[in-house]
């Protein structure tokens, strides 16, 4: 047999080509509809003011209360989201003066919560969002207990309780609109588009502007990668992240035990059987027929 | 063979419904110490359980949310699976490995790891913020295949029914169902099989659960072997509450329990304290590799490392060596003692993995409400109610009637 001779040259000759115009095989220039790239928010700390319009456009957004009067970031106040928020400014103080972030659910790419969600309730959808759906879910909180960055928020004081957290306003982008929180930043610190795009334009802006930035993406590889991105100054955990996420995905823990299970179930019983019948002969006894 | 506590006629003629009122109705004295202490804590139970569903999960427990999984999962569902593990490690011994000697407490084993399930499962819907959507994992399209949760959930469920099917035979006995009992004695092997299955799994999935939780749990309890850990340790957590449970029985149940079987006990309790022994040292020893190899030195000198070391060496080491000095000097008492200080371990294990080390270092810390409290207890004295209500009724711990037993000659 082996490889038809016309098909090995063809094959070179595209490589060749592939290599020449530095354009992948695959990337053939018709896209069907399947392909949607994931999309992600970029966060740039060092142009935001702290002024909370994101936090009132998410509440509005999503019909929830939003922040107090008098509830401003302040430093050394950690604010957090919770069901009636979902997301919250807080004030840091650095080593190169005073910064805002944001914090809201990170959009994994492979999100610890979906994996352990056994109803399908927490959900990743194509664009890259991910959303919580009300039908599915019956509140077990194992989302909360999987979440690295303790993203989802559960309404304790309801009797039909649900879970909050961003869903990158997905609903939004898919009638054409901006996140709520993007389009009513007067400081255009936090920025939509294709994660790949934004991972590009992260990496511009520490190229062109070195003294302004610290060297990482926070986000392009922490808990396999998330939709939103965080450029600063400084190193993230004296802006209160958590940089002991791990770069591995988080579903990846639990793989190892979920692959064991098939073969458990098919060596366990075999084995059981086998030993019940080899003992059954050995003792003989008069009451064994049980 | 003993006829003098074996019912000869359980229905005395009556019929299934007027036979099946009678039995519904309270049987021996009204005025006991457990009665006077549990009455008034599952009334409050259920109050605060009626409370739950109108004012939400929040009105009455301290689960917050940093802190989802309070006592209810942490004591009931947890904690509670790995002491109802005798059910499976018995089982083993008795079908697979035809080791007749045990025969006598299978029934009240599997009855309590039954039971054990039902409410624990219970105390789950309990704690679910939507109950009503429980279905969803069992029937619908919304299978989450990929969740140790939904192993669990299925398991649970499966291995309910297998338990059912292996104690099904006394309920058959009770009610004088002959044929019935004839059809699902025939099961009892394919059940067990199932059952152990679906056991070694679930317990081990009870860990797997906090898998993904690597950063929130202190790296004291939290390594990659949690799921082994909690299997093995199942093992002596269940031996041990059927020690536990087989002392009381013998003394409130007396009545019921045949010379020949409470002599038996010992030598029973003598064999357990063995192999509790040695799945002790397999457990201890598999620590003692996870905390060399995770270089864990440095923890402990730390509140959480006293505590750590506390736990094992006063609730692992201290009872392994009883087992062991119980099982050499044929000494009964020291067993008993030591499945107590084991079954203490075990909560102490439990609640450290799912509760007390998961996030260790939250500004608030979880403490449960007084609520939680009475709740978890309502649920384990309902639990020994119907426990009570089975035992005085079915041919649990009384020999079977004399019909079953020509049936297996």
């Amino acid at each position: 047999m082996g490889v038809d001779r016309r098909f090995f040259l063809k094959a070179l000759g595209l490589t060749g080509a592939a290599i020449g115009t530095g354009k992948p095989l695959g990337a053939s220039p018709v896209v069907s509809e399947d392909e949607t790239e994931f999309h992600g928010i970029l966060f740039d700390s060092t142009w935001c003011a702290g002024c909370q319009g994101c936090e009132i456009a998410c509440a509005e957004a999503h019909g929830l209360e939003g922040p107090a009067l008098e509830d401003v970031p302040e430093v050394g106040k950690k604010r957090k989201a919770n069901e009636y928020r979902r997301t919250v400014v807080n004030a840091h103080e650095t080593s190169a003066g005073e910064f805002f972030v944001k914090t809201q659910c990170m959009q994994c790419a492979q999100p610890a919560c979906v994996s352990a969600c056994l109803t399908k309730a927490m959900y990743k959808q194509k664009d890259g969002s991910v959303i919580w759906r009300e039908e599915k879910c019956m509140g077990c909180r194992y989302c909360m207990i999987s979440c690295p960055f303790d993203a989802p928020k559960f309404e304790y004081h309801s009797t039909n309780p649900k879970i909050q957290k961003c869903d990158m306003c997905y609903d939004r982008v898919k009638e054409g609109l901006l996140p709520a929180c993007v389009e009513n930043c007067p400081a255009e610190a936090v920025k939509f588009g294709s994660r790949r795009e934004l991972i590009a334009e992260a990496r511009q802006r520490i190229a062109d502007f070195p003294g302004m930035y610290h060297d990482v993406i926070y986000g392009e590889h922490e808990a396999g990668g998330t939709g939103w991105l965080y450029l600063s100054s400084v190193p993230f955990e004296e802006l209160g992240f958590n940089t002991k996420v791990q770069k591995k995905p988080y579903p990846e823990l639990t793989k190892g035990f979920l692959y064991s299970v098939p073969s458990v179930f098919v060596l366990a019983p075999a084995v059981l059987l086998g030993i019940h019948s080899a003992t059954k002969n050995k003792s003989n006894q008069d009451n064994e027929n049980e | 063979m003993n006829n003098t506590t074996a019912i000869e006629q359980p229905r005395n003629g009556k019929s299934t419904w007027k036979f099946l009122a009678e039995e519904l109705k309270p049987k021996g004295k009204p005025f006991t110490w457990f009665n006077i202490i549990s009455v008034p804590v599952i009334t409050a139970g259920i109050v605060i359980i009626i409370l739950r569903f109108i004012h939400g999960l929040g009105y009455v427990s301290n689960i917050d949310q940093e802190v989802p999984w309070g006592l209810w999962k942490g004591f009931n569902v947890v904690t509670g699976v790995a002491f109802a593990g005798g059910a499976y490690v018995l089982t083993f011994i008795v079908y697979i490995l035809n080791v007749q000697k045990f025969k006598s407490i299978v029934r009240v084993t599997v009855l309590n790891g039954f039971l054990a399930y039902v409410f624990y499962a219970g105390a789950l819907v309990l704690d679910l913020g939507r109950p009503l959507k429980i279905i969803n994992p069992i029937i619908g399209n919304s299978f989450g295949a990929n969740s140790v949760l939904f192993l669990i959930a299925w398991h649970f469920l499966l291995y309910m029914i297998a338990q059912l099917i292996e104690f099904s035979p006394a309920i058959a006995e009770w009610l004088g169902a002959k044929r019935a009992r004839k059809i699902l004695s025939g099961m009892t092997i394919g059940a067990v099989i199932m059952g152990i299955t679906l056991s070694t799994l679930h317990q081990s999935g009870l860990g797997a659960l906090f898998l993904m939780a690597s950063e929130k749990i202190h790296p004291l309890w939290y390594n990659e072997f949690i799921p082994i850990l909690f299997l093995v340790s199942s093992v002596f957590a269940g031996l041990s509450m059927v020690i536990f449970e087989g002392s009381i029985s013998k003394r409130v149940f007396a009545d019921k329990i045949s010379e020949k079987n409470k002599t038996g006990h010992k030598g029973i309790i003598h064999t357990f304290s063995q192999i509790c022994a040695f799945a002790m040292f397999v457990y201890f020893f598999m620590h003692i590799i996870v905390f060399v190899h995770g270089k864990n030195w440095a923890y402990l000198n730390s509140r959480m490392g006293v505590w750590y070391l506390v736990e094992m060496i006063g609730f692992v080491l201290v009872p392994m060596v009883m087992f062991f000095v119980s099982y050499r000097k044929v000494n009964i008492t020291l067993a008993k003692v030591a499945a107590i200080v084991t079954m203490l371990g075990i909560v102490i294990n439990r609640l450290n993995v799912s509760i007390i080390a998961y996030r260790w270092d939250a500004e608030v810390p979880y403490y449960p409400t007084w609520m939680e409290v009475v709740v978890t207890f309502t649920i384990i004295f309902i639990e020994v109610w119907v426990f009570r209500w089975v035992v005085n009724r079915m041919p649990v711990y009384n020999e079977s009637p004399a019909w079953a037993k020509e049936n297996e000659h």
